[in-house]
């Protein structure tokens, strides 16, 4: 079901400058994987290449491959629709759709591409609730709107939309980031549920926090203030933070610079 | 020693300041000084004595703030009082024009005028009414309606979600020379091709004529409300596998339609009072004609107009030409409460 993500010699482009630079590496199923680095080296630029939603941005281009159990994502016929179909993404901000009601944003995902019966939909929208720990909280409002929730609430409910069409990969680009450490708490547990059923990729600016939550965790710099930024390490979440093999890694993490 | 003495220094944090009504009394000073100046001076406009009373206003405002207060003080009232002139140099035209028409058009409105068409009377006899000329405006206004609105904001979608080269700049610079158009222009081209055809004036061509000037205010407007959905929303939309066009449909333009539909509402609010086009092509008519594709029609502002040209300034004409501008005002008005309401009923909730 979770699917192994395969990348190789990946470089991104915004126009003609060059964000990203031949980045290589796997993700296994059912991992947690970290994305760590400072402002600006392209964490999130690459993330975004795992499901496609670079090119979304003015003048986004991609150049080599993402492996999504041996299927190219950027191959010739590829959709990128159901790219981004199997591999969800969960943004920085907290974004409900303001004009529907919690049922209806856990259940848009579904709903905007085909057209269910509403039972069918009370399940998913259930189970989907529950799966990222919001069910309690609002199962007696889910006709209120999705914008009348608390931070990490919303949160969740994104958490939730994002799971309820059954991705294979989900991508979490800094999901605490805007909320305060009660709520981060709970999204970490609920990241090492979600674990047991997807692929996890999360950008994180926080290192305490990657070494809590990942499994493994990747490192990227760049040269210099322009220069494409570039994957430095990616290693056991342990061997990263204990004894990293690069110098600018052990800097990195022990706040030389950053 | 020094505290026994109980010396009292004057505070450096509080300064004197003038009592709560002295605007109110300045400002009836300064009416009654423009008052008795104008009288003195045998100025006989009301509106020299209220600008000589809004001058006094002012310069009484600094001079008895600067004593009393002190500069600072005096400056900000001055910039309080000139706010509150220059609303009711806005207002007052306003009232005025509302009072006007009220007085002078409930003379003659009543169901029955409401009701009948000007076919058993003519233009210098009392009674008849305006059911046709509303009728043709409802009749010209919607069909304009339902043309100009689905382009203009399929236009406007065109434009904030896909356009990115040469033809969205040409589209949106020839929408800009549109929204210029004046309405005779738009009035004139149609009639040149009813000409070629040789055809008859009818209520369509008046429409039509209404949907070119009513067409770049519905884009434009569209355009500013698309432009307020957040980003973010059309990218969580996206990212769930939702294809470009549903997210529009489904997720862009419910959230700003609210906004959309005041665009639309306020559109219409400006064709329903344009007396050019309908003059050239739909010509007017005094009997009811339910049919916008065949024959002339009647329209309010058409109605208005020639009333009001037969009537030389007094006599039933008069009053049925004011009667029908009261007709449309409230029309106009209440087309705009209603998109005040949608806006409000539509607008994306935040209740808990």
């Amino acid at each position: 079901m979770a699917k192994r993500i395969d990348v190789s010699g990946l470089t991104a482009y915004y126009g003609s400058h060059k964000a990203i630079e031949d980045i290589s590496m796997t993700v296994e199923p059912r991992s947690v994987t970290a994305f760590i680095g400072p402002s600006g080296c392209g964490k999130s630029t690459f993330l975004r290449t795992l499901n496609r939603m670079h090119e979304v941005t003015s003048g986004g281009r991609v150049e080599g491959k993402v492996l999504l159990d041996d299927e190219d994502l950027y191959g010739q016929g590829i959709d990128p629709v159901s790219v981004r179909r199997e591999v969800g993404m969960v943004f920085q901000r907290p974004n409900p759709f303001p004009t529907m009601s919690i049922f209806d944003n856990v259940a848009a995902g579904l709903r905007l591409n085909g057209s269910y019966k509403k039972s069918e939909l009370a399940d998913v929208v259930e189970k989907s609730l529950k799966g990222a720990n919001l069910w309690n909280e609002v199962k007696d409002r889910l006709n209120k709107p999705g914008s009348g929730l608390s931070g990490g609430q919303q949160q969740r409910l994104c958490i939730a939309r994002a799971i309820a069409v059954e991705p294979k990969v989900l991508l979490m680009d800094e999901p605490c980031s805007a909320l305060d450490p009660i709520s981060t708490l709970a999204i970490e547990d609920l990241i090492g549920e979600l674990k047991e059923r997807f692929t996890i990729v999360i950008v994180t600016h926080n290192m305490q926090q990657a070494a809590r939550v990942s499994d493994r965790t990747a490192f990227f710099n760049l040269a210099a203030v322009g220069q494409p930024g570039k994957l430095i390490e990616i290693d056991e979440t342990e061997r990263i933070f204990s004894n990293p093999s690069v110098q600018a890694t052990e800097d990195y993490i022990s706040g030389r610079f950053g | 020693m020094s505290t026994a003495i109980a010396e009292k220094r004057p505070s450096t944090l509080r300064g004197a300041s003038l009592p709560k009504w002295s605007p109110y009394a300045v400002a009836a000073g300064s009416v009654a000084l423009g008052l008795g100046i104008s009288a003195a001076a045998g100025l006989d406009s009301s509106i020299q004595w209220a600008l000589i009373a809004g001058l006094l206003f002012v310069l009484g405002t600094y001079v008895i703030a600067a004593r009393v207060e002190g500069r600072r003080q005096a400056k900000d009232r001055v910039a309080t009082a000139l706010v509150w002139v220059a609303f009711l140099l806005a207002v007052v035209p306003l009232v005025s024009l509302v009072w006007s028409t009220v007085s002078r058009g409930v003379k003659v409105l009543d169901i029955y005028f409401l009701t009948h068409s000007m076919g058993l009377v003519s233009d210098d006899e009392v009674g008849g009414g305006i059911y046709h000329a509303i009728l043709g405006s409802l009749e010209q206004v919607g069909l304009a309606t339902v043309i100009a609105a689905p382009i203009g904001v399929l236009t406007a979608v065109y434009l904030v979600e896909y356009g990115r080269g040469k033809l969205a700049k040409a589209v949106t610079f020839f929408v800009d020379v549109m929204t210029g158009i004046p309405s005779i222009v738009a009035g004139l081209f149609i009639l040149s091709i009813m000409l070629m055809f040789d055809m008859e004036p009818f209520g369509f061509a008046g429409s039509m004529a209404l949907a070119i000037l009513m067409m770049p205010v519905v884009v434009r407007s569209t355009e500013e409300m698309l432009k307020l959905v957040p980003n973010e929303l059309r990218e969580a939309s996206l990212a769930l596998g939702v294809p470009k066009w549903r997210t529009i449909l489904k997720v862009v333009l419910p959230t700003s339609i609210g906004g959309i539909t005041t665009g639309i509402m306020l559109a219409i609010a400006r064709i329903a009072g344009e007396t050019a086009p309908v003059l050239l092509l739909v010509w007017g008519n005094s009997l009811i004609n339910a049919n916008p594709f065949e024959g002339a029609q009647q329209s309010l502002p058409l109605y208005i107009y020639q009333q009001y040209a037969n009537s030389a300034g007094a006599g039933a004409a008069y009053d049925r030409a004011w009667a029908a501008s009261l007709t449309l005002i409230a029309f106009v008005m209440i087309l705009n409460l209603v998109a005040r309401g949608i806006a409000r009923w539509k607008a994306p909730k935040t209740g808990r």
